[in-house]
């Protein structure tokens, strides 16, 4: 019988759910996915994390709660840096003792640790230890991981083409390619901020449908080219140290310089420790060119009613500072 | 160049004494009061950490006494803390202060470029002259930080435990005043003899609290509410997990190689808590533990609101603290903070640890 791998619907989850789905998939594992984020994961997170951790971390628990009957392993990786001399933040470097320490009776971890700040191949370390669960032929776990590589690239490819993780996810590996139907969409609004804060339906207030449905053309920093992103980012006084930092401030940053941008809407998880940095930083940039600039901050208790009409608000705004005057301000 | 610097505890007093031996001028920022907080908190990002609020307040706080030249250190990552000066000076700059700010960040692969600023703030070229002096400023704060533990301990112990507040209060008043090394050594010395003269009441026997968490807030008394003098007055005696001087010790002298006191910590700290997760995470793990192996009565975490690597560390202390039977309290502290809701928060604390020892004692008794 296969074993039952629980991927928590969460957190790294839309950055490389693709690539760990093929991996354990092609040796022979059964992936048990959460539900998608609602009311009783959120309810369950609160209540078996500690208070002070931010939202996307409580949603995570929350997952990891509903899928620990369910399952014979559980897939939390330790993620520590995804490149040379940098890192990630510091609640996802002790992730998985977070959940162990805080969560009772949970199913084997599969806790491998990706390092990648003093040599890539690190991860080759990772891919065997992770691999060898299932099977242990390294030839057979070298081939599963370059299978699923592919797959992983095919996906960032269209996540680079403007699709949203969560639909990039049910047709990376289909050769049915939904062309993009790109309507004439009246205004280019980015939507800043961790993949697990603006993707997550539920804690973001289905954030990016509710722009596309008033015919706003939504950007996300997974839409940026990469090497665009990073040669921005490195224009900052000091080398950013966080992966997640630099491909917020770079996709930010190159998006503003370009000029291809009517506004900017952050959506930043209360607490967070990294946020109020790139806040700071994103929006002096925004102030600089005159480029308008909201802050929406989510927590357990944010109120769907306020979003919208700071939202409508903030939409607004901007058509009138297009169409009658432009000396509205642009920090609203 | 008129220099300044954040406040840190005791680490002002040897900062000023090295840059004082380098023949440099010191403007002390004024000692951490509401109005520096308020400041601070005026102008910094809403949601970044206390940290940062004071510092802001403290530099402005000097701007106003006349500094223009800042000195701080910075960090790689991954804690915030290594975003610090680039905040700062953006924030300074909005505010049209017209400052020059010196930031030692680690070397990241460019030595020289760390050298060369340090040789700007010391304003000589001279390496033996630094170093020279960066010993004495080492030496002075070493001291400083003993007078801050044997005031800890007498507090605990005082016939009258109010007497130690005065002769500290007088210190850190003449030490704003001294100039240079040997008068500092000497202000120091003369007040640890005041202090060791002081009448012991022998019957007591002091509860033992650990501190542990983040390091400003453990070191710097302001951010803190001055929770040594509390517990002290409650006739506890306090060890902290970090102070200056140790963290000199951890970071500075052993250079590449790790200091062992730092990976007595990590080794305790590894079946809780494998990896490094920024700030002093892995520290505080391994501390409590530590501290909870020395049989302290009680261990109580510090942190700043949104710290991350405290929060990751908070989520495993309930860990230990069933392990190793040890009661562990966490405080958060920000710009709200109250005290009178902390004050009750240590007092209840302080009061089921009282409970413990009694009850262990009884236990002891009746066995016998």
């Amino acid at each position: 019988m296969a074993k039952k791998v629980g991927i928590p619907q969460g957190l790294l989850f839309y950055d490389y759910y693709p690539l760990w789905k093929e991996f354990l998939n092609e040796l022979g594992a059964e992936i048990v996915l959460s539900n998608k984020t609602n009311k009783s994961i959120l309810d369950q997170g609160v209540s078996n994390c500690v208070d002070e951790a931010c939202l996307p971390v409580k949603v995570f628990h929350g997952h990891v709660n509903e899928l620990k009957d369910k399952v014979d392993y559980l897939f939390i990786p330790k993620f520590v840096s995804v490149y040379k001399k940098e890192f990630v933040c510091p609640k996802f470097l002790g992730l998985p003792e977070m959940v162990k320490n805080t969560i009772k009776d949970l199913p084997p971890i599969i806790d491998i640790e990706i390092d990648l700040r003093k040599s890539k191949y690190n991860v080759i370390k990772a891919v065997i230890k992770a691999g060898k669960y299932f099977n242990p032929n390294l030839f057979k776990i070298s081939s599963a991981y370059k299978k699923a590589l592919r797959y992983y690239e095919e996906y960032l490819k269209l996540l680079n083409q403007g699709i949203i993780p969560i639909e990039a996810i049910k047709m990376y590996n289909s050769t049915l390619k939904k062309n993009s139907s790109k309507q004439e969409k009246s205004l280019n609004i980015m939507v800043l901020g961790h993949s697990y804060n603006i993707y997550d339906e539920y804690t973001s207030m289905n954030l990016i449908k509710k722009l596309e449905q008033r015919k706003i053309n939504v950007i996300t920093p997974e839409m940026i080219d990469s090497n665009k992103a990073r040669y921005y980012s490195s224009k900052l006084p000091k080398r950013m140290f966080w992966s997640f930092g630099r491909k917020i401030i770079g996709s930010a940053f190159t998006i503003i310089e370009e000029q291809k941008i009517d506004g900017i809407i952050f959506v930043s998880s209360f607490g967070c420790g990294i946020d109020s940095i790139l806040i700071d930083i994103v929006q002096r940039k925004a102030k600089e060119k005159s480029i308008p600039f909201t802050l929406l901050t989510i927590d357990e208790h944010t109120g769907e009613a306020g979003v919208n009409t700071r939202i409508e608000a903030f939409t607004d705004m901007i058509k009138w500072r297009e169409k009658n005057e432009d000396n509205i301000p642009t920090l609203g | 160049m008129k220099i300044t610097f954040p406040h840190l505890g005791n680490t002002f007093i040897g900062v000023k004494v090295l840059m004082e031996d380098l023949g440099n001028e010191v403007v002390l920022p004024p000692k951490c009061s509401k109005r520096t907080l308020e400041i601070g908190t005026k102008h910094s990002p809403e949601t970044i950490c206390l940290p940062l609020k004071i510092n802001i307040g403290n530099y402005i706080e000097s701007i106003e006494k006349g500094a223009d030249t800042i000195i701080i250190t910075g960090s790689c990552g991954p804690c915030r803390f290594g975003f610090y000066s680039i905040i700062e000076r953006e924030i300074l700059k909005d505010l049209g202060y017209d400052v020059e700010m010196i930031v030692f960040d680690p070397p990241d692969g460019e030595p020289m470029k760390l050298i060369r600023r340090i040789m700007k703030a010391a304003n000589t070229k001279n390496p033996y002259k630094i170093i020279r002096s960066i010993v004495r400023g080492g030496k002075v704060l070493q001291l400083a930080d003993e007078l801050t533990d044997i005031s800890n301990r007498i507090r605990a112990r005082a016939v009258n435990s109010y007497q130690v507040d005065t002769i500290m209060d007088k210190f850190e008043k003449r030490v704003r005043e001294v100039y240079g090394v040997k008068e500092t050594i000497k202000l120091l010395k003369n007040t640890r003899k005041e202090l060791e003269s002081l009448e012991i009441d022998n019957k007591k026997q002091p509860l033992k609290i650990a501190i542990v968490g983040e390091i400003y807030t453990i070191i710097e008394p302001f951010a803190n509410l001055y929770i040594e003098k509390k517990l002290g007055h409650m006739g506890v005696e306090v060890n902290k997990s970090l102070t200056t001087s140790q963290w000199i010790k951890h970071h500075l002298i052993p250079g590449p190689f790790g200091s062992k006191e730092e990976k007595e910590k990590w080794k305790a700290a590894k079946p809780y808590l494998s990896t490094l997760v920024g700030g002093h995470g892995r520290e505080t793990v391994g501390s409590s533990i530590i501290y909870a192996e020395n049989n302290y009565d009680g261990i109580i975490q510090i942190l700043p609101l949104t710290c991350m690597p405290e929060i990751v560390a908070e989520s495993i202390l309930p860990t230990i603290q069933r392990d190793y039977d040890i009661p562990i309290m966490t405080l958060i502290v920000d710009e709200m903070t109250g005290e009178a809701g902390y004050l009750t928060r240590l007092e209840a604390f302080v009061d089921l640890l009282q409970k413990r020892r009694e009850d262990n004692y009884e236990r002891i008794l009746s066995r016998s």
